[in-house]
């Protein structure tokens, strides 16, 4: 049991860019040589800025696209080495809820067919179960049953992404990727998704991977956060330590622009360096408020036990500034969290 | 629901009247007297002229003319052709059916090259394959019909004796001598749409490929087929279905090069014919009926459209 489910090794994935001509110009280098593992039962946070290479990332790992290197191992299993077929079977196992719930519903099936497709497709009910199951799993989220007869279009955002969330559990998956989830709902209907995806993990026991760039939820429910940054990892390790001792400059960076956090860290400036041409050395150097000679020169190593940080300077940066609780009701989340506690039903 | 088409339904009376009020005040504007024309050898003579003004009632005023007009049309009743001496009810309904096969073949030609290509070029983009599948659409987009007829003619009838090069022999009459004539001017019609419903579904299915509702469908697991057939091509042919019948009434309203080529029959050289002859009854005639028949198929589009996308249905 203590193989974790899933387990990524020096992955790359880089986008080539062709004129329009069709020549080559450079490529995207959208994941760059990461490294990760989700132990079972766990919540991994992958967090970073747009851009950074998150969403890439969760589709290397549920093979929705193909790397360039590396290995994907679920259930160590090389996902890698399946044929097609077997690869479609093995895709029960794990789902993905997408950030956009307009967009992630197919327009011309009612919800009722959405979710009851894969459980046709994998038999996983006795045929003519599937009514019922479907009822069962819309009830879970927090819809009525008889959602099912609707479209996806008579429904709200925060409906709609507990349809996508019902679609994703209707196989049964033991591991489940939250591309952004919540990041494209009204801030009054996240709290709630939030509360249920919390639920969901607990009760059902799942692995799940949040990919996420809202600090307030990733602390909420993660217990492991991966700091991402131009397709590489920067920092990773246990939440709490994270979120409470960062190493790295950058995940410091992003935890001062959390609003109402009450820490100061020296202000990040300047935009993400393009991913075509990543800067040389450390790719944060550019942005960096203690970028030395050596840090321009040589890309530092993923390093540490436990808790991981790429720098070379982490040992000998200023402690970080002391994590300040934001004063009761300062935190967004928190107050909406405790404004819909009884998660109410929105159907 | 019912509400809607009755609405729907009321929308086309407007329709056809404002068209008509134009067809009738268009015409006057024809350089050319009908009554010279008719007159024929004894264009010379003012009496004759009078009498065939008066018998046509072409000494009325406009306005006159136009209300005895609508007055019958609105019965049925469109009047005599004055240079065939024929009811235009009958010459309509004559060769209407000639036009409805060719355009029912020259549609289903379109509908089963076009869409099943678009499909494949999306799926396999930039490769040799949906090259091939737009270099073919952009052939039969940019190829003059009566070119493109005329070298089919060359191939088909003259150098290697298949088919016939020209007439039209009724589908009740023979079948497959039938389809034999009408065979060539419908992928002559055809080809072109072909290539436009292949560039629209390859542009649309291109849309639909890259939805995440596409990528969940495959994160479920179905066969690739699956994901492109249930999830991206039903949602791909929503405006496919708005173009293919615009097309479709294009193609009923007749097609004047092509009939003429293959000295078909139908509507195309009917309102030629009637133009070049100052026919006034039949130029109405046929333009009412090709406005009616348009303005239905619209209708049928929007039922289609409901059909197809269930987004419409609850508004």
């Amino acid at each position: 049991m203590n193989e974790p489910l899933l387990e990524l090794r020096d992955l790359r994935k880089h986008f080539p860019l062709r004129d329009a001509l069709g020549r080559a110009r450079g490529a995207v280098r959208a994941v760059d040589g990461v490294s990760l593992a989700v132990a079972r039962g766990t919540v991994l946070a992958i967090v970073g800025e747009s851009g950074c290479g998150k969403s890439t990332l969760g589709r290397l790992a549920l093979r929705l696209i193909e790397p360039d290197a590396g290995s994907v191992r679920f259930d160590g299993e090389d996902l890698r080495a399946l044929s097609p077929a077997a690869l479609r079977a093995r895709r029960r196992d794990m789902q993905l809820i997408f950030q956009d719930p307009f967009a992630s519903l197919d327009p011309r099936m009612t919800v009722g067919a959405a979710i009851a497709e894969p459980l046709r497709l994998h038999r996983i009910v006795p045929r003519g179960g599937e009514a019922s199951r479907v009822a069962e799993l819309l009830e879970r989220v927090g819809l009525r049953p008889e959602s099912a007869q609707r479209w996806p279009h008579e429904f709200s955002g925060g409906q709609r992404q507990r349809i996508a969330i019902a679609r994703a559990l209707a196989s049964g998956p033991r591991l489940v990727i939250g591309d952004e989830p919540i990041s494209a709902l009204d801030v009054s209907v996240q709290a709630q998704v939030v509360n249920l995806l919390a639920d969901l993990i607990r009760d059902l026991g799942l692995t799940f991977v949040l990919i996420s760039h809202d600090l307030g939820v990733v602390r909420h429910i993660a217990d492991r956060v991966a700091v991402m940054y131009l397709g590489s990892i920067v920092e990773e390790g246990a939440a709490a330590t994270v979120f409470a001792a960062p190493r790295h400059p950058y995940t410091r960076a992003l935890l001062a622009a959390v609003p109402g956090r009450g820490i100061k860290a020296p202000p990040i400036e300047g935009d993400v360096p393009s991913p075509i041409a990543p800067p040389a050395g450390c790719r944060f150097h550019t942005r960096c408020p203690h970028a030395e000679a050596l840090c321009r020169e040589q890309p530092p190593i993923l390093a540490g036990g436990d808790h991981r940080a790429a720098c070379h300077l982490q040992d000998r940066l200023p402690p970080a500034p002391p994590l300040q609780e934001a004063e009761p009701g300062g935190d967004r989340l928190r107050r909406l969290q405790a404004f819909f506690q009884p998660a109410g039903t929105e159907a | 629901m019912l509400a809607w088409f009755l609405r729907r339904l009321g929308q086309i009376v407007p329709t056809l009247l404002i068209l008509s009020v134009m067809i009738f005040g268009l015409q006057q504007l024809m350089p050319g007297d009908p009554a010279l024309t008719l007159a024929g050898e004894e264009r010379g003579d003012p009496q004759v002229l009078a009498q065939i003004r008066a018998e046509l009632r072409l000494d009325r005023p406009l306005p006159e003319q136009y209300l005895h007009w609508v007055a019958r049309a609105v019965q049925g009743d469109f009047g005599f052709s004055w240079r065939i001496r024929e009811p235009v009810a009958k010459l309509i309904l004559e060769k209407l059916p000639v036009t409805f096969q060719l355009a029912v073949m020259a549609f289903l030609i379109a509908l089963v090259i076009g869409i099943p290509a678009g499909v494949i070029s999306a799926v396999r983009r930039d490769r040799p394959v949906d090259w091939l599948a737009n270099g073919l659409a952009l052939f039969g987009i940019s190829m003059p019909n009566f070119w493109l007829g005329i070298m089919m003619i060359l191939l088909f009838s003259v150098q290697l004796g298949w088919l016939p090069p020209s007439g039209y022999v009724p589908l009740t009459e023979d079948p497959v001598q039938s389809l034999a004539t009408t065979i060539m001017p419908a992928f002559v019609l055809g080809s072109g749409i072909a290539g436009v419903l292949m560039r629209h579904t390859r542009a649309a299915m291109l849309g639909a490929l890259s939805q995440d509702y596409v990528r969940t469908a495959r994160a479920k697991g179905l066969d690739e087929r699956v994901v492109v057939g249930r999830h991206a091509l039903r949602n791909a042919l929503i405006p496919v279905v708005t173009l293919g019948t615009i097309e479709f009434g294009r193609l009923l309203a007749g097609a004047v090069l092509t009939e003429q080529i293959f000295t078909i029959p139908g509507f195309g050289k009917l309102i030629v014919d009637a133009v070049f002859n100052r026919d006034y009854p039949v130029v109405q005639g046929v333009v009412m009926a090709t406005a009616l028949i348009f303005v239905t198929l619209s209708l049928i589009a929007d039922i289609l459209y409901m059909a197809v996308n269930p987004r419409l249905r609850s508004a």
